[in-house]
């Protein structure tokens, strides 16, 4: 009787002991879970956090405006492009400190305004003819320098030697703010011109349409091949030995070295086809072949999830193969396969290396028209500004990359919406 | 073997439709065999159903009622490795000659399956999609009367009628079986195979799906599958007992229950073994 009583007595208290270990083993392991995600998530904070303090001040530019004089002995009235606005920009200058007379500081004055100036000075004369030998106002980029002086990137408070811009050129620049003549405007230049060696010049319109354009040809090559390719071997292909033969060396394929594809694209399609170069056509072809195997893996995988009852209900309806797939099948695997090719065209387009290969790394000034036109991407735009000497193309840098992850982040949210959309509830 | 010309008086009032002829043939089966891959599921199989009657298919698990079930719509055609033998004649044609268009075949022979599989689409767009395919309404006043009637015919019309842009995924089970049912009569066939179409059902909607089948037998030939030997006397008029991939005994379903000739019907319908 009493046996009967303390066992399960004893049992309950082992019982209990188990219990507890289980319990802090559950709240162990949702902790490590949480950290995981804590430690993934402030990693990207970093990032984003440096990223955008880098490069926020992109977006705006510093302007100065100034009074030039559209002198008629500098232009010639029956061919207004060609006259010295040069000359007439730093005689402006000159005007607004009488008081610099040295070679080299009149050189240094003249260079506190882009080159810009001058061009903005042409364009206006040849649309305003009549105002030749006036005096006009207009309101020109200062140079990357006093931009970067400007914005506190360049500090006043170090020694002058340690420093870009000199004493003298700081005293012109807070001359030229107390006349109320530097402001601060958005930089729309940024987003509407293409690379140039000026940073103030320089924008990112030229590599977003390259990239636009390469994708583009990505993704009309990859998506149709890709996708016919992954219903081929779920759906129709015979399961032996070649098409087993087939499937591993897709998913080899999707192992090959990005920069394997771009020496492909070097041998085969420039130099045997005689493709041009640096053209997004190329690029286009080449990331196709490298996210072929990404869109194939995950279509296969997408009608493989299709529960086969519903093959069954199909064609024990009398569907045809081809009904069952276009009215059931593809359907239901549609939204896997849009997943996977928006990630495979989201990794085109960070895409560097196999682009070098092929010459999409030019110093590319013209916005490219089309995809047979030179262009480069913004990952190798981000790449060949990170490498310039000037402190303002640092900034275009992060500002760059701002744009890329825009990119990116409306293309996964994309995805995302596209999925639910054409999701199917069970 | 037994086969179906037998003229044992049926069990089943409702047989020939009051024609008053004696049922034809409506599948002839002529040492079918079936293989998948090196097994062999079924040996030499010798089985007549005829038309207008309800035939249930009984065996313990694995004897190969299903492979049989699936060789007279040749949805075996579908599983990779599977070799049919043998002859089938559907009103005296071979269904297994390579020359069968196995879509009007299909469209001949209905199929229940044993799990409920309903499209995730709308519950109308289920029923209408047999013959929308078939292109066998013309109009889509003709087409609303065709899913009327099927799901009438299905008993589910009352209780879908108000919802049939709902999808058919989002019914009870019972109902999306019925649904499957009606989705497979709304094309007409010939004959309908069901696969234990209650083996997940509640008594009620077994009720449901038996009173259907009386009912769909007036105008079909139904051969089903069933684990359950109260379902099978309930139902059928003919039954054919499976054991290891072979007809043991197949005769007046009465006459099996009752008075059963092999020792192995008598164990299976006893609760022997099986
Ligand atoms: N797709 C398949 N591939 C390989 N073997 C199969 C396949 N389907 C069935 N078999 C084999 O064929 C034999 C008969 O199977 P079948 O499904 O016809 O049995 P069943 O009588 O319907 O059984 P249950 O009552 O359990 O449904 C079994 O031995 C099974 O292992
Ligand atoms: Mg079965």
């Amino acid at each position: 009787m009493t046996d009967l009583i303390t066992m399960p007595v004893r049992a309950s208290k082992a019982g209990a002991a188990r219990l507890k270990q289980r319990h802090a083993a559950e709240r162990r392991f949702r902790f490590y879970g949480l950290f995981a995600i804590c430690f993934g998530l402030s990693c990207i904070g970093i990032l984003f956090f440096t990223i955008i303090s880098g490069g926020y001040s992109t977006f705006s530019q510093t302007v100065v405006t100034i009074d030039i004089n559209l002198e008629r002995d500098l232009i010639d009235a029956k061919n207004i492009s060609d006259g010295d606005f040069r000359k007439i920009v730093q005689n402006s200058l000159y005007g607004l400190f009488p008081e610099v007379t040295g070679r080299r500081d009149k050189r240094k004055l003249a260079n506190l305004v882009s080159p810009a100036a001058e061009y903005q000075a042409r364009d206006y004369a040849v649309a305003n003819p009549h105002h030749i030998g006036k005096t006009i106002s207009i309101q020109v980029p200062t140079s990357d320098d006093m931009d970067q002086f400007s914005k506190g990137v360049i500090r006043a408070d170090l020694p002058e030697s340690e420093r870009r811009v000199s004493d003298l050129e700081i005293v012109w620049f807070n001359g030229l703010k107390e006349q109320g003549r530097i402001e601060t405007i958005f930089n729309r230049t940024f987003f509407k011109s293409g690379d140039s060696r000026d940073p103030e010049l320089a924008g990112i319109l030229g590599a977003a349409l390259g990239s636009f354009y390469t994708l583009l040809v990505t993704f009309l090559l990859s998506f149709p091949i890709g996708v016919a390719s992954a219903i081929y071997l779920e759906e129709f292909a015979p399961k032996n030995r070649l098409t087993q033969l087939i499937e591993i060396n897709i998913n080899n394929l999707a192992a090959v070295p990005s920069i394997v594809f771009g020496l492909l694209g070097l041998a085969v399609f420039l130099n045997f086809f005689g493709l041009p170069r640096s053209a997004p056509l190329v690029g286009g072809m080449v990331l196709a072949l490298m996210t072929l195997p990404t869109i194939i893996i995950a279509g296969r995988a997408a009608l493989k999830s299709v529960p086969p009852s519903i093959r069954q209900a199909a064609i024990g309806l009398g569907a045809s193969p081809m009904q069952t797939l276009t009215h059931h099948t593809l359907p239901l695997a549609m939204p896997g396969m849009m997943t996977g090719t928006i990630l495979g065209m989201a990794q085109a387009l960070g895409e560097t290396a196999p682009l070098l290969m092929i010459g999409m790394v030019a110093f590319i000034v013209d916005i490219p028209a089309g995809i047979t036109d030179p262009a480069t991407v913004m990952p190798v735009q981000i790449y060949l500004w990170s490498d310039s000497p000037e402190r303002a193309f640092i900034e275009r840098t992060s500002g760059a990359i701002m744009v890329l992850l825009a990119f990116l982040i409306t293309m996964n949210a994309l995805a995302v919406n596209l999925r639910k959309k054409f999701e199917q509830k069970w | 073997m037994m086969t179906s010309h037998n003229n044992e008086p049926q069990a089943n009032p409702f047989v020939d439709g009051g024609s008053g002829s004696r049922s034809t043939t409506k599948f002839a089966a002529k040492d079918v065999t079936v293989h998948y891959g090196e097994n062999q599921a079924l040996f030499p199989i010798n089985l007549d159903i005829p038309e207008k009657q309800v035939t249930a298919l009984i065996g313990p698990s694995g004897c190969g009622k299903s492979t049989f079930l699936r060789c007279l719509n040749r949805m075996n055609d579908i599983i990779d490795g599977c070799v049919v033998g043998g002859q089938i004649l559907l009103d005296g044609r071979n269904i297994n000659d390579p020359k069968v268009d196995v879509v009007q075949l299909r469209a001949q022979v209905g199929m229940v399956f044993q799990k409920p599989n309903p499209f995730p689409k709308s519950i109308f767009d289920n029923v209408s999609y047999g013959p929308k395919i078939h292109g066998t309404v013309a109009t889509a006043s003709d087409l609303d009367d065709v899913v009327e009637n099927s799901l009438r015919r299905a008993s589910l019309w009352d209780e879908v009628k108000d919802r049939l842009q709902d999808p058919g995924t989002g019914l009870s089970g019972g109902q999306q079986q019925r649904l499957c049912i009606a989705r497979a009569i709304a094309v007409e066939p010939e004959v309908i195979l069901m696969d234990e179409p209650c083996s997940s059902l509640d008594p009620i909607a077994t009720a449901k799906i038996e009173e259907l089948i009386n009912e769909l037998m007036q105008n079909y030939t139904i051969v089903i599958v069933t684990h359950s030997m109260q379902q099978a006397a309930r139902v059928s008029q003919r039954t054919a007992f499976f054991h290891l991939g072979k007809v043991v005994e197949i005769g007046n379903t009465q006459q099996i229950f009752t008075n059963p000739k092999d020792h192995r019907t008598q164990g299976y319908i006893t609760g022997r073994y099986g």
